[in-house]
């Protein structure tokens, strides 16, 4: 019965949970991905037991609804693939600065624009935030209601949200120049100052989890895992 | 040497032309200051002379822009980056945006340039000393004050080793002490061998740092001559430009009567001071 899911828990446990471990982000991984996957957790599970269409062994009757244990093991299924896939990227967010990801993807040869592109989203958020504030505070100074009903913090909103976008694509254009002086649309190579360090564990690490990644599927497709 | 050959600049969709007829010639080691109202194409005048206008902006612009004696039409910017560098008023939008400390702020632009790591770090290491911003380099670029960022845009200038500096107003978000390291690293950079055009509304700093100074108005260069004797001229007050301080102060000792030495052993006590602090 659970052959399905057993690709996927030796999966979360070697390339998440033992990683979390190691790096000591364990509690905040579970945290983060509970946080993120429990709404859809739930609809999938609720769906898929008491709805999975051609489920005949009756595990319990609610009503009109019965719940099978076909559909218990095809919802038990999709939430550890949920839980894999949300492992995974939440691991990722906890444990890799986003300044390391672009250096290092630049390093591989990745185009210097592509990863300004990538770091500059991120960094822009902050900063947008941060514009968005000082707005609202001008904005209220000068008596603008942001507090109160739903309807006077929506009509707040629409002063605040115009000069933050404006301003953002005012922005643009003195950055590009700026840029551009600075030699940044040059071809090729930039120099870099620094990257993040490699060692023979994380790679022995990264190629053991390819291995692993294709013993999995390779299983998968002889049926040895159900 | 940086030299404009009768140029006019027009922006795209403007109407009338931003600058007009505009020939100037700035040498190897020479400091040209430029003075002018609010719209008097001083600005525009940086953007032609770095080579920004038109390749980037787009425009129409008439006449030529030599550097080092080579004529800059067809030249991509990213092959002028490290003959000519550019700084804009605004210090926030002349950082990077992706350097998450100070140290790899200025260092930017020399790793655009393809150089080596060692030229890199090197160049990085002197502009930071040169700005005194050396309290500062771990910090996030986007978290400092207007004054400090504007000082770490310097910083990132200087440190694409320019032969030739175009400064829009650069000390205008700085304090008389961060006004004086930008003035000293000019004088530096100029002794070295670059040519520096500077926009400026503070003629005190002209005055310090600049051999020659042009006026301009509507475009069109009205006034150009040696710093001294420009800055000294009535002829700017009318052209909304300020008079330096000690001319200022010798006209007004003058009107009220005090002897011309007396106003003379004043200003060289003050000159001595400011030098001293």
């Amino acid at each position: 019965m659970l052959g399905g899911i057993i690709g996927p828990v030796v999966v979360v446990l070697i390339a998440v949970v033992t990683p979390a471990l190691a790096a000591g982000v364990a509690r905040d991984l579970v945290r983060t991905s509970l946080l993120l996957t429990l709404p859809i957790a739930i609809s999938a599970l609720l769906v898929n037991l008491f709805f999975f269409p051609g489920g005949h062994q009756v595990l319990l009757r609610l009503g009109p609804i019965t719940a099978t244990a076909e559909g218990l093991e095809f919802a038990l299924e999709i939430l550890v693939r949920i839980m894999a896939i949300s492992g995974a990227i939440t691991l990722f967010y906890l444990t890799t600065r986003p300044q390391d990801l672009v250096v290092d993807l630049e390093r591989r040869g990745v185009s210097a624009r592509v990863a300004f592109v990538a770091n500059a989203s991120v960094q822009t958020v902050p900063a947008m935030v941060e514009r968005a504030q000082q707005i609202a505070a001008a904005q209220r100074a000068r008596g603008l209601d942001t507090e109160g009903s739903l309807w006077r913090r929506v009509r707040g909103v629409v002063p605040i949200v115009g000069p933050v976008i404006l301003g953002s694509i005012a922005e643009v254009e003195e950055r590009t120049l700026a840029l551009e002086a600075r030699g940044f649309t040059r071809p090729g190579m930039r120099t870099l100052l620094w990257w993040p360090s490699d060692s023979a564990q994380q790679r022995i690490a990264r190629w053991g989890l390819v291995v692993a990644l294709l013993s999995l599927v390779g299983a998968r497709i002889a049926g040895w895992l159900g | 040497m940086l030299t404009l050959e009768g140029v006019s600049y027009r922006y795209a969709g403007a109407t009338r032309a931003s600058l007009r007829d505009v020939s100037l010639t700035l040498r190897d080691g020479e400091v040209l200051g430029v003075v002018g109202r609010s719209e008097a194409g001083k600005s525009t005048l940086c953007l032609v002379v770095s080579g920004l206008a038109p390749r980037t902006l787009g425009g129409t612009l008439s006449g030529r822009l030599l550097i080092d004696g080579r004529d800059a039409a067809g030249r991509a910017m990213h092959d002028m980056a490290s003959d000519v560098a550019i700084g804009f008023q605004n210090p926030g939008t002349q950082l990077s945006g992706v350097a998450t400390t100070v140290y790899e702020e200025v260092a930017f632009g020399p790793m655009n340039l393809g150089i080596g790591r060692d030229q890199v770090l090197r160049r990085t290491e002197s502009s930071i000393d040169a700005l005194a911003i050396r309290v500062l380099v771990d910090r996030d670029p986007d978290r400092l004050s207007g004054g400090q960022q504007q000082l770490v845009a310097i910083a990132g200038l200087l440190a694409l080793a320019p032969r030739h500096l175009i400064l829009d107003e650069p000390t205008a978000q700085l304090d008389p002490a961060g006004t004086r390291l930008v003035s000293d690293a000019i004088r530096r950079l100029a002794a070295g061998g670059a040519s520096i055009l500077i926009v400026e509304q503070k003629v005190d700093l002209l005055a310090g740092v600049c051999d020659r100074v042009m006026a301009l108005d509507e475009g069109r260069v009205t006034l150009e001559g040696q710093a001294e004797s420009v800055l000294a001229n009535p002829a700017l007050h009318a052209l909304g430009v300020a008079e330096p301080s000690p001319t200022r102060l010798r006209r007004l000792a003058t009107e009220a009567g005090v002897a011309a030495r007396t106003i003379e052993v004043a200003l060289s006590r003050a000159a001595t001071e400011a030098a001293d602090a």
